[in-house]
């Protein structure tokens, strides 16, 4: 399969679990781009995270045209995950990259329990 | 008093965000809908809300570390909406229930390739190990 075509692949799935799920699509994207197209983890995060901007800036017009985005409950977890994610990336470039695919793992463990509980 | 834990679990997950490349969303959500009483739907636009500045901090962060294969992103990111359309459509067209299993087995299938991969020993582990 030709290297673009596989891109788009990944973005029409992280697409799909947006918008079903309103999330950023990085839980698809990530370890895609490991398995499929050989990426180190750690080129695989900040890739993701390049596509996660465009794809939830979509999503939340989207919403916000049916009236469900709630901006000052935003800024509540939002601001003080500005200062998470700065922590997050400095830990992440000191964590050996077979570790971060492991912790992606279980990441996608506490996803699919999160969906099989109602 | 649930204000301060709703901004903890954003926290958690910006936290959880910038080391495994997530926009926090995981953890957005069930913040907002535990601990500020909002409806499922109502939780999951606000994240998504939230997400955006998150990852672009996550982006310029990346940038410096020389993280970001910049061509690969815009391209997956510019060729998702086909796929959020799909979403949208497919959501209101099966039972949710359905989606949310089909999703947790795909979740574990990949889950356990990740490990599998993980797990095997590959040529430039050695380099970073020292």
């Amino acid at each position: 399969m030709p290297r673009t075509l596989k891109l788009a692949v990944i973005g029409t799935a992280a697409g799909v679990f947006s918008g079903l799920l309103g999330v950023g699509g990085g839980s698809v994207i990530v370890p895609l781009l490991i398995v499929w197209l050989a990426y180190g983890e750690r080129e695989a995060t900040g890739t993701s995270m390049l596509a996660i901007v465009l794809i939830a800036a979509l999503a939340v017009t989207v919403q916000a045209f049916y009236g469900n985005v709630d901006p000052p409950d935003a800024a509540l977890v939002g601001v003080p995950a500005l200062a998470g994610v700065v922590a997050g990336t400095a830990l992440q470039q000191r964590v050996p990259e077979r570790g971060i695919s492991l912790l992606f793992a279980a990441l996608l463990v506490v996803v699919a329990v999160e969906l099989i509980i109602p | 008093m649930s204000a301060v834990a709703a901004a903890l679990m954003g926290f958690a997950g910006g936290m959880v965000g910038g080391l495994l490349g997530v926009g926090g969303g995981i953890l957005f959500v069930p913040a907002l809908a535990i601990f500020m009483d909002q409806s499922q739907v109502r939780a999951e636009a606000t994240s998504l809300l939230a997400i955006v500045p998150v990852a672009i901090v996550a982006v310029w962060r990346q940038l410096g570390y020389g993280n970001v294969r910049v061509r690969d992103g815009l391209i997956i990111g510019a060729l998702s909406p086909l796929g959020v359309g799909i979403g949208v459509v497919v959501a209101n067209a099966v039972p949710q229930r359905a989606l949310e299993l089909i999703f947790a087995g795909l979740a574990l299938l990949i889950a356990a390739q990740l490990v599998f991969r993980a797990l095997r020993p590959r040529p430039h582990e050695a380099e970073e190990l020292t």
